[in-house]
């Protein structure tokens, strides 16, 4: 009786925890996307600016920490504030007051800077209409698989975002261009960060599926900067960011911790502004995503038993022939300054220039027939 | 520890036995890799201004052949991108720098390797070439990815095509210039973007060697930093009939003088880098660091810590110096600490031997309408004159005057041997001016030349115009005397310092110098004149034509007031007796 009792209840918890055990696989495979892309980008420039580039840097910080590689981020900044001649520690860019935390690392790679971050380079990086010959750095590489994060900040209004002081991008350009990457299946799930005055209103008028945005601000509300450093002498850091940095580097790469958290991130009293977010067009349940889907990379390892044929090298056969051959001509280093030569040298008149004196022939003949056919009393009028 | 190359590896051995299945027949052999060797070196000058002056200089040299439908596959010591560079584009040479800061000769005297503010690129290609104006941008595109740098805004607009400056500095027996290209980006920024992936080119990568010291905080916040590579075919030996590969890194900074009064200056490679040294790269063939004790040979002033008995004499620079040299392939450099901080207390002195060539730049003349530029070109040598090659490029809205080009010296006017000179085309190329002047001793040559400003298209103006737009530093190439002969014979085993420019005659030696970049002011719109014009025209739009149209088509209708209620009452009561209402 009791070998029986202990029996079922050794079944019974035998069963439970390989329901747990699946319930776990089949979270780890409920997200459904296989990479994670990243697109953080800066759009002010100016030294007073400096907080957006912490921020953007900032960002770019977490979600290298978190495993994202930097084949994988875009990382776009509209003006160099670490190299700024304005700069006291120059290849520095702190987030924290009293020189804390330097966002800006050691090993640090930007994608666009300076004068290349412009809305026509944001909106084909994110459609994937690039030139042929733009680099792979450079690009969006991304798959219907792919959790992309995308990051923005800067100054912006109702409705529209400030590129570099002289052009703007408005919210239907971009809920457009998320409609072509969604039409082309460049993204699994997309979560849209904006951090800059009212800036839900970027992300009002988006209507492709799986998007989930969120804002530092509503409409008409103004986003705030954090703290000024005496030493450095701006804003280091806009509010709502730093809070978000707060609460990232709580998270690590196996952290549980989802959307509803992040939700949460800077309220009113920290923030001043109402941070919001939208997740109707989100498929899933925001409480089922995990942070870890978005800002970090847990690349998922399939183990297989199966051996695979190595391709065969190629073979240098005929170099030996060819070395022979070649070894009669004897080679020498250019003389850098042959002035002799330079001096005899001719330059080539590639421009076809009619022989000299001929518009002046050409002229004469004009006029000369003008006064054959009209007669020669006109003249006293020309002269 | 790497296997040594001269050996067959494993791997080769393996596909040797394994080949039957292969189509084409391999003749059997233990066919060796080619070889590649990568040596590594810094040199410290201390300054006579007190600054202190450090030079990383990274080569790899690779005996194989980019060229001729080879397809190289295994990469080693040189990296893979850039190989594939060279075999895509088919490139001969290659000349990129990045630079911080600009070289003060007259303070400094002479670098090692002269780049000028920004970025320059200059390359030759191969002459297989077809469109190379083609090839020249989708280059320029991949170097940009490669350097993290925006080295896309290289288009017709700022490349040129000397004609007689920039001839190859490697090997090589045809020189078209139709192969060569010249592009400066004075603008570019160079930050730690730009120095990371550079050093991921290195064999060791940070993490071993000289290049453990090179941390971007302490060499950005320095008067002067420049890192270039340099791609070029070398002789591989003294027969020189077959070509290896060169690729060669340098890192040139110069850092500030921090505590400024008399007394001894002291500088350690702890000070200047915030690193010390624990051991070389142990894929680098020779691994040295040069300190240069010209200035003081029999110690007084110099005091060098730890003390070394290597010493060495090397002709650099028109010159023979003489420098300290620690090996640190040796166990013993690094002492018992296991670790080698190099520690030099001086004294500056006053008298520095100034430097034979040097030039300045500046624009002149008043107004946002015309202005000059005037070059002036230093000879400081007392008895001998030389020629010196002047290449300007000068963008396409500084319209140039050029028959008010003017080149006097000594107040006389000095007619220039050579000269080409390339019109720019708005919007399409700028103006090329290549010069050969020939400089008499001890005088100063003025090259002036006026010039118009354009006004840009409104779109044509970078988001911060009042900065100003910057015109490209001039080259000036040329052969200086040198004081003591020099060593033509390029195969002796040469410091890397001293080797870069190939030498053919012993009484001379090839520099070039850059000058300043120009800063100049634009007439400058006011960017919001369109909004304001739409705003007023709309308005006008919208008062006179509403109202003149609602005047025309608006009817007047008369409309009695609604009657009160008793008066409403009273009209239904009338309507059902039959009576008229009120």
């Amino acid at each position: 009786m009791k070998i029986l009792t202990l029996l079922s209840l050794l079944a019974t918890h035998l069963s439970a925890s390989s329901v747990n055990i699946e319930e776990n696989a089949g979270q780890f495979f409920s997200s459904g996307h296989t990479n994670n892309w990243a697109v953080l980008v800066c759009t002010s420039r100016f030294w007073f600016n400096y907080r957006h580039v912490a921020n953007t840097l900032s960002v770019y910080r977490s979600v290298k920490r978190l495993g994202i590689p930097d084949s994988h981020i875009v990382l776009m900044l509209a003006d160099d504030m670490a190299c700024n001649h304005r700069n006291p520690k120059p290849a520095t860019v702190f987030s924290h007051k009293n020189m804390e935390l330097n966002v800006y690392g050691d090993d640090v790679e930007v994608d666009y800077r300076g004068y290349e971050v412009t809305v026509e380079n944001f909106l084909r990086v994110l459609t994937g209409r690039l030139p042929p010959s733009t680099p792979r750095s450079k690009r969006l590489l991304s798959d219907d698989r792919s959790n992309i994060l995308i990051y923005l900040t800067g100054h912006g209004g109702n409705g529209f975002l400030k590129f570099q002081d002289s052009e703007e991008i408005s919210n239907v350009e971009l809920a457009d261009a998320f409609e072509q990457m969604w039409q082309k299946r460049r993204y699994n799930e997309l979560l849209f960060i904006i951090d800059t005055c009212q800036g839900a209103s970027m992300y009002e008028r988006f209507y492709s599926p799986n998007l989930m945005a969120l804002a530092s601000s509503q409409v008409g509300e103004d986003s705030l900067s954090h703290q000024p450093d005496l030493a450095i002498g701006v804003h280091l850091m806009d509010r709502y960011t730093f809070y978000l940095l707060e609460f990232l580097e709580d998270i690590h790469p196996s952290s549980k911790a989802n959307m509803n958290d992040l939700f949460k991130v800077c309220p009113k009293s920290q923030c001043v502004s109402t941070p919001g977010h939208r997740t109707d067009l989100f498929l899933r349940d925001p409480g089922s995503a995990l942070i870890t889907d978005f800002f970090g990379s847990v690349r998922k390892v399939e183990i297989t038993m199966e051996t695979i044929n190595l391709t065969e090298p190629i073979q240098q056969v005929e170099q030996n022939f060819v070395n022979e051959e070649r070894q009669k001509e004897t080679y020498s280093y250019v003389d850098q300054l042959p002035v002799s030569e330079i001096i005899h040298q001719k330059p080539k008149q590639k421009d076809w220039h009619p022989p000299d004196g001929f518009i002046l022939g050409l002229w004469t003949l004009i006029l000369l027939v003008f006064f054959k056919t009209y007669g020669m009393k006109h003249l006293k009028h020309i002269f | 520890p790497a296997p040594k190359p001269n050996q067959p590896t494993s791997f080769e051995a393996t596909a040797d036995k394994e080949d039957t299945s292969a189509p084409e027949t391999v003749v059997q052999s233990s066919v060796p890799q080619p070889k590649d060797d990568f040596q590594e070196e810094l040199v410290i000058r201390p300054l006579h201004s007190g600054d202190i002056y450090a030079s990383f200089q990274f080569r790899t040299l690779w005996e194989t052949d980019f060229m001729r439908g080879n397809k190289v596959s295994h990469y080693r010591l040189f990296p893979k991108s850039l190989g594939q560079v060279i075999s895509k584009f088919s490139v001969r040479e290659l000349h990129i720098s990045f630079t911080q800061g600009y070289w003060r000769t007259m303070q400094w005297g002479q670098p090692f390797l002269p780049s000028p503010p920004g970025a320059e690129l200059w390359v030759w290609f191969q002459d297989s070439v077809t469109d190379v104006d083609g090839t020249w941008k989708e280059l320029t595109n991949v170097l940009s990815g490669i350097f993290c740098a925006s080295l896309n805004f290289i288009d017709s607009t700022n490349t040129v095509q000397p004609s007689a400056s920039f001839k190859p500095l490697g090997i090589g027996n045809v020189t078209d210039h139709r192969f060569l290209r010249y592009a400066t980006l004075p603008r570019e920024i160079v930050c730690t973007e730009n120095l990371t992936p550079w050093k991921k080119l290195l064999p060791c990568g940070s993490k071993a060697g000289l290049a453990v010291l090179l941390k971007s905080e302490k060499l950005f916040h320095s008067s002067f930093h420049s890192q270039a590579v340099h791609i070029r075919p070398v002789c591989q030996d003294w027969q020189c009939k077959t070509t290896s590969w060169e690729l060669r890194q340098t890192l040139n900074v110069v850092f500030d003088l921090h505590t400024p009064g008399q007394g001894k200056l002291e500088w350690s490679l702890f000070k200047m880098f915030s690193r010390t040294l624990t051991e070389a790269c142990p894929l680098a063939s020779s691994s040295k660091i040069y300190i240069d004790i010209t200035d003081d040979p029999q110690g007084e002033q110099f005091e060098v810590s730890p003390a070394t008995h290597l010493l060495s004499q090397a002709m650099v620079l028109g010159d023979r110096r003489t420098f300290s040299v620690y090996d640190l392939t040796q166990q013993i450099t690094f002492g018992t600490v296991r670790s080698l901080n190099l520690l030099i207390r001086w004294k500056s002195s006053e008298d520095m031997l100034r430097p034979l060539l040097h030039a300045e730049r500046y624009v002149a003349g008043y107004g946002l309408q015309t202005g000059e530029i005037h070059t002036l070109m230093y000879n400081n040598h007392p008895y001998r004159s030389f020629p010196v090659l002047l290449l300007d490029s000068v963008p396409w809205y500084l319209r140039l005057y050029i028959h008010t080009l003017t080149v006097t010296s000594k107040g006389k006017d000095n007619k220039p041997s050579y000269i080409h000179y390339q019109p720019s085309k708005d919007r399409v190329r700028p103006h090329l001016l290549e010069m050969l002047v020939q400089l008499p001793p001890n005088s100063v040559t003025e090259v002036t030349v006026q010039f118009e400003r354009a006004l840009l298209k409104w779109t044509e103006y970078t988001p911060d115009p009042n900065h100003g737009f910057y015109v490209g530093s001039s080259v000036i190439s040329s052969l200086v005397p040198s004081i003591v002969a020099m060593d033509t014979n390029s195969t002796r085993e040469q410091p890397l310092f001293s080797s870069f420019f190939p030498c053919k005659e012993e009484s001379s030696y090839f520099m070039r110098v850059y000058t300043e970049p120009l800063l100049v002011n634009l007439p400058t719109p006011d960017f919001s004149m369109p909004y304001n014009v739409i705003c007023l025209t709309c308005t006008v739009v919208a008062v006179g034509y509403g109202s003149l149209y609602n005047l025309l088509t608006r009817s007047f209708q008369i409309e009695e007031p609604s009657p009160g209620l008793a008066k409403r009452i009273a009209n239904i009561i009338r309507k059902m007796r039959g009576v008229p209402p009120l």
